[in-house]
Order: structure tokens, then C-alpha cells, then sequence
């Protein structure tokens, strides 16, 4: 994986930006949905899908394609956005987002929209399946990596740290795993529902080595992904602080828009204060 | 058009008032508290309300404690999560002892709508129905989950209460009087009868309207407690019409249709057809175009008595 010149960074920020707007205009499009955990991702999932992931979108199935899995699969609009920006399938389909007979299902489906490489929506199960792919690789003597993305509030889950010990015990180092730290989850704050802090600790005493970043900081990600790919014989975990609802102001910060669509008017004033990145 | 109130703030009110009554109920809830309802309690009750986040299956187990120490505890989150994602727990830990929990599980079968398949359990009757101890009940409307929920802190024992999304018809009277383990005839008629459960019970009574119309006369049976099943009144019924129809929004393997069919292949072997969701997952789409497209309107109801009345005939 390369460095990021100066241009490329403005392009992944513009991209990003893109991102964001697609997904407001999805939410509003299905009337239901999940901003705020779509938002707070924006960064990571661009700077994975636009710089750091091996993938062929004309051909998703591509045996050495690196592997993305969406654990807190409710930000789904955000994978189907990066997905369409990438070429996976046409952008006009992210409108079908939650209507019947749609690719785009509510919650990413295995097998039905090209791009997806698991079925999740039931928090705390896609770092097992990542773990189960990083193996399979190893097994297969490929060298495709595995990225999960979780969120904070979903590492109450059980299932997620036992993954976390299974994964450091058969020294997966082509797994990483990405925490968006945004502090929320549906009943408030995640130190006040219950607290899966302190999060780095945790995450080394399980065995895992643990690089902390600003996950709005697209060059700082890179950075990150870059040293993980350079860890050995331990699993990498990113702990990427966030801000839930980022870049729409009536968003951030509150738990409320988690799963809440935003109606016409809310959207517009969302596309306005997101605007549009001259490159 | 039918008033419709949602059976789920019926549960948040109900509670919060047995929070009153009953200084031993506790709840839980695994991060879905504004959406199960049980946010009622948490403002009245904030001590004796416990957010276990995330963690279905350590809220079962937690639940579990409480019931061996003498609380009566309910349990609230999704449906597809209180049954599938914490299986082992309910079964292990609260119906083997036969503990006083209360599962309450909001969000089921594919009426939950646009977030898809992950979210629809159609597998959650056949999965509590089949645990020795467990009770399960599925009230027809807002009015029968308020009599439900109290009935259900009231019995002693394990109790699955399963409830939907979306507000449902109102059917039933204020002066209905819900039992554990009764069955209750809404309408008479000698033609056919459907046995129908929660959301399904608004739509069988459409369709026998339907059916009235063109001189059919069914009679339609709220089975509302699946388990203990009343085997007398099924039984009594299917002798009465000879044609029996069940209507629920699960899944045709292991729900109601089962239990039925279960019971009269044994005591009083007569044709009957099962409305229900046939082998496949939900998926996303409006709660009502999901009803549609899984078979679950009125117009499915009223062809299967179509179909068992002809079997019945030959
Ligand atoms: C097993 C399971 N339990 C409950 C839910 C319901 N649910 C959906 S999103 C969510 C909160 C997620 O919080 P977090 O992981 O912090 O996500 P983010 O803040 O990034 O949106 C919950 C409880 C679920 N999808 N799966
Ligand atoms: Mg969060």
C-alpha cells in the first residue's frame, strides 16, 4: 500500500464528501435508516475502499481481492455508497436502498448486491467471520488481508471478544479491525448504557497490537492501515475516535438520529452544510 | 378505515403501571429501550430498570439471577435477538429451572419492515414453543397485550411474550378478558374455522367478512396463547366445521399451523391449511407490501378456506 500524496488526499476528501451526500439522499429516498453510524464511518470506509483495499469491482468475486466486512451492519447506506462509488454496480440503484425487491437491503445480504462479503445487521458476529476468512487465507497461502469494521457500542457483545481471543491466539496478522469510537449508541452514551471502556487496554490485554487515530482524519487512517499491514504475528486493531452524525450539524453528537430518517427539509439543510469539495 | 394502537406502547404503559403494583418486577433491556418501550419503566422506575447494552445473551443470563433471588424480572429487545441470539440462555438458564422471567420481545415476524430479513424472526414461536416450562403468548391487539403482560407478571414462571412493530387493528373490546391458555371465539360460523394469532386475527376477521358476503360462514378463533394450546376448543371447533384454516405471520414450519396440526392429526384428523410465511427469509419493503408478498392478507386467508372447504367436500 502507497503513501497518499497531497492530491490524492483532496481527492479521497471530496470523495468522501460524495459519500456523505449519497447517503443523506438515501435516507431520505427510504424514509427509514441510519445516519448517524453511516456518518461517523465516512473516512474509514472511504480511505479503505479509494486507497487501501485490492478489490476488482468489474470482477467482486476476485479470489485475491482483500475482504471488507461491515459488522455494525446497520450503516449499511455507507457501504452501498462506497460500493457504488467504486464501480461495483450503478449509482442510480442507491435510491432502491429498503424498497422491495431491492439489492440494497436494510442490512448488507450476502449474494444479492456485488461487493458485499457478509450478511450482518445482528451486531457483534463479523469479526468471527473475518477471523474465519484471515484463517482461510493463511490455510490457502494467500495474502489478501481481512478488514471488519465495528462499532463501539457493538463491543458489548460477547461474541465480539471472543473473536478478539481467537484471533490473537492463531496470530492473525492479516486481520484488521476497525472500532468507530463516536461514544453513542441507541439509549445514549456508550459509558452510561454500559461501558465497554477503556477500549485500548481491553483490546492489548486480548492480544492485539492497538493504534489509536482521528477517524475523520483521512491521512492519519492511511497511516494506520499502513502499520497495520506491517504488524506480525498479532491481529491490529484501529481505534478510530469519531463524531456520530459527522458533517450534518443537527446530527452530531445525538443519540436521537441514529436510526432516524431525515425528512425533506432536514435533508436539504444536510446537503447544504456538507456541500461539495472543489478538486 | 379500523383504529389501530400499537401493542408495543400498550407494553410500555402496562409495565410502568405493574411497576407500581408489583415492587418485585425488574427490567431489562439490551440497548433498545425507546423502541421496545420499556423507557416507560426507566422513567419511573430508574432503579429497578437495568440497560445490559448490547448483550442479549448476558441479559438472559442476568434476568436468570434475578428470577433465582425472588425478582420478576422481563426482559425486553428485539424478538429475533431475545429468541435466536440468546437461544441457549432461554433455554438453559430460565426454562430448564422453570424461572420467573419474563421474555417481552417486540419487533417480530416480517411486519418490522424495511430493515430486513436480520430483523424478521419467523422462527421465534416454533423456537420458544418447542422449551418444556416456557408459556407463549401472542396478543392479537393493543387491548390483549396490556391483559397479556399483567397476566403473564402475574402466573409464576417462564413467559414469551411476542409482540409486533407496527400499530395493529383494534379488535378487541375493553371489556375482553384475556386467560392463559384460552382459546376465544371472535365470530361464529359453521363453514370453516380459522385459528389465527396476533397480527393475523385482524386479517382472518376480514376475511370472514369477505366470506360472509358471498353466504360463507367461518368462524374465527384468537388463539392467542399458543402454549399451553387449547386442545379442547381446537378440537371442539374442528368437529364443528370440518375445515380448519390457522393464519399467523411465522413461519408455516413449527408456529401455530403446527401446533395445530399437531393436535388434530392425533385427536380428530380433518383437512386444514396453514397461512403462513412459507419457507423463505423476510426482506426489506413496507410492513404492508411484506404482508402481501409472504401471503399474510385476508385475500390469502379467504383461498385457503376456499381450498380446505373444497378438501373437505371430497
Ligand atoms: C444483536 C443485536 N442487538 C441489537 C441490535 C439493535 N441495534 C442496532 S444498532 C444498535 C446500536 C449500535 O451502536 P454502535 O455499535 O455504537 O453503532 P454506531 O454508533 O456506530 O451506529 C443496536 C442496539 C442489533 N442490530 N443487533
Ligand atoms: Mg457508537
Amino acid at each position: 500500500m502507497a503513501e497518499a500524496d497531497k492530491q490524492e488526499i483532496r481527492d479521497l476528501e471530496a470523495k468522501a464528501q460524495l459519500i456523505r451526500r449519497d447517503i443523506i439522499e438515501m435516507l431520505t429516498e427510504a424514509g427509514s435508516g441510519h445516519p448517524g453510524g453511516s456518518l461517523s464511518s465516512v473516512e474509514i470506509v472511504t480511505a479503505l475502499f479509494f486507497h487501501v483495499l485490492r478489490l476488482q469491482p468489474e470482477d467482486p468475486e476476485w479470489s485475491e481481492r482483500d475482504r471488507f466486512i461491515l459488522s455494525k451492519g446497520h450503516a449499511a447506506p455507507l457501504l452501498y455508497a462506497a460500493l457504488a462509488e467504486r464501480g461495483f454496480f450503478p449509482r442510480e440503484e442507491l435510491l432502491t436502498l429498503r424498497k422491495l425487491g431491492t439489492r440494497l437491503q436494510g442490512h448488507p445480504a450476502k449474494g444479492q448486491l456485488p461487493g458485499v462479503e457478509a450478511s450482518t445487521g445482528s451486531l457483534g458476529q463479523g469479526l468471527s467471520m473475518g477471523l474465519g476468512t484471515a484463517l482461510a487465507a493463511k490455510l490457502d497461502q494467500r495474502d489478501y488481508r481481512v478488514y471488519v469494521l465495528l462499532g463501539d457500542g457493538e463491543c458489548e457483545e460477547g461474541q465480539v471478544w471472543e473473536a478478539a481471543m481467537a484471533a490473537a491466539h492463531y496470530k492473525s496478522d492479516n486481520l484488521t479491525a476497525v472500532l468507530d469510537y463516536n461514544g453513542l449508541q441507541i439509549d445514549g452514551a456508550i459509558d452510561e448504557v454500559m461501558s465497554p471502556l477503556p477500549f485500548p487496554e481491553k483490546w492489548q490485554a486480548f492480544g492485539w497490537a492497538v493504534r489509536q487515530v482521528d477517524g475523520h482524519d483521512i491521512p492519519e487512517l492511511i497511516d494506520a492501515f499502513n502499520w497495520a499491514a506491517g504488524v506480525k504475528s498479532q491481529p491490529a486493531m484501529i481505534i478510530a475516535k469519531t463524531v456520530k452524525g459527522k458533517g450534518v450539524s443537527f446530527m452530531e453528537d445525538v443519540a436521537g438520529w441514529h436510526g432516524n430518517a431525515p425528512d425533506a427539509k432536514q435533508a436539504a439543510q444536510a446537503l447544504d452544510e456538507i456541500g461539495i469539495i472543489d478538486v | 378505515m379500523q383504529k389501530k394502537s400499537s401493542p408495543r406502547e400498550a407494553y410500555g404503559r402496562v409495565l410502568a403501571e405493574l411497576g407500581a403494583s408489583c415492587p418485585e418486577l425488574v427490567v431489562l433491556d439490551a440497548d433498545l429501550s425507546p423502541s421496545t418501550k420499556t423507557n416507560e419503566f426507566a422513567k419511573c422506575y430508574p432503579e429497578r430498570f437495568f440497560d445490559m447494552g448490547i448483550a442479549e445473551q448476558n441479559m438472559m443470563g442476568t434476568a436468570a439471577g434475578f428470577a433465582l433471588a425472588g425478582k420478576i424480572p422481563c426482559a425486553s429487545t428485539f424478538a429475533v435477538f431475545a429468541t435466536g441470539r440468546a437461544y441457549d440462555q432461554v433455554r438453559n438458564a430460565i426454562a430448564y429451572p422453570g424461572l420467573n422471567v419474563k421474555i417481552i420481545a417486540t419487533h417480530a415476524g416480517v411486519s418490522v419492515g424495511e430493515d430486513g430479513a436480520s430483523h424478521q424472526t419467523i422462527e421465534d414461536i416454533s423456537l420458544m414453543r418447542t422449551l418444556p416450562n416456557m408459556t407463549v403468548i401472542v396478543p392479537a391487539d393493543a387491548v390483549e397485550t396490556a391483559q397479556a403482560v399483567t397476566a403473564a407478571v402475574k402466573m409464576k414462571g417462564p413467559v414469551y411474550i411476542r409482540l409486533g412493530r407496527p400499530a395493529f387493528p383494534e379488535i378487541l373490546d375493553q371489556d375482553y378478558q384475556f386467560k392463559i391458555g384460552k382459546a376465544v371465539p371472535l365470530r361464529h360460523g359453521s363453514d370453516a374455522v380459522i385459528f389465527s394469532a396476533g397480527i393475523m386475527v385482524s386479517r382472518a376477521l376480514e376475511a370472514a367478512s369477505l366470506l360472509a358476503a358471498e353466504g360463507i360462514e367461518i368462524a374465527v378463533v384468537n388463539v392467542s396463547t399458543i402454549k399451553p394450546l387449547d386442545e379442547e376448543t381446537i378440537i371442539q371447533m374442528a368437529r364443528k366445521t370440518r375445515a380448519v384454516v390457522t393464519a399467523e405471520e411465522h413461519s408455516i414450519y413449527g408456529g401455530l399451523g403446527s401446533a395445530v396440526a399437531e393436535v388434530l392429526c392425533e385427536n380428530y384428523p380433518v383437512p386444514l391449511e396453514r397461512v403462513g410465511v412459507m419457507d423463505r427469509f423476510g426482506e426489506s419493503g413496507t410492513p404492508e407490501q411484506l404482508l402481501e408478498v409472504c401471503g399474510l392478507t385476508a385475500k390469502n386467508i379467504v383461498a385457503a378456506v376456499g381450498r380446505v372447504i373444497e378438501r373437505s367436500q371430497t
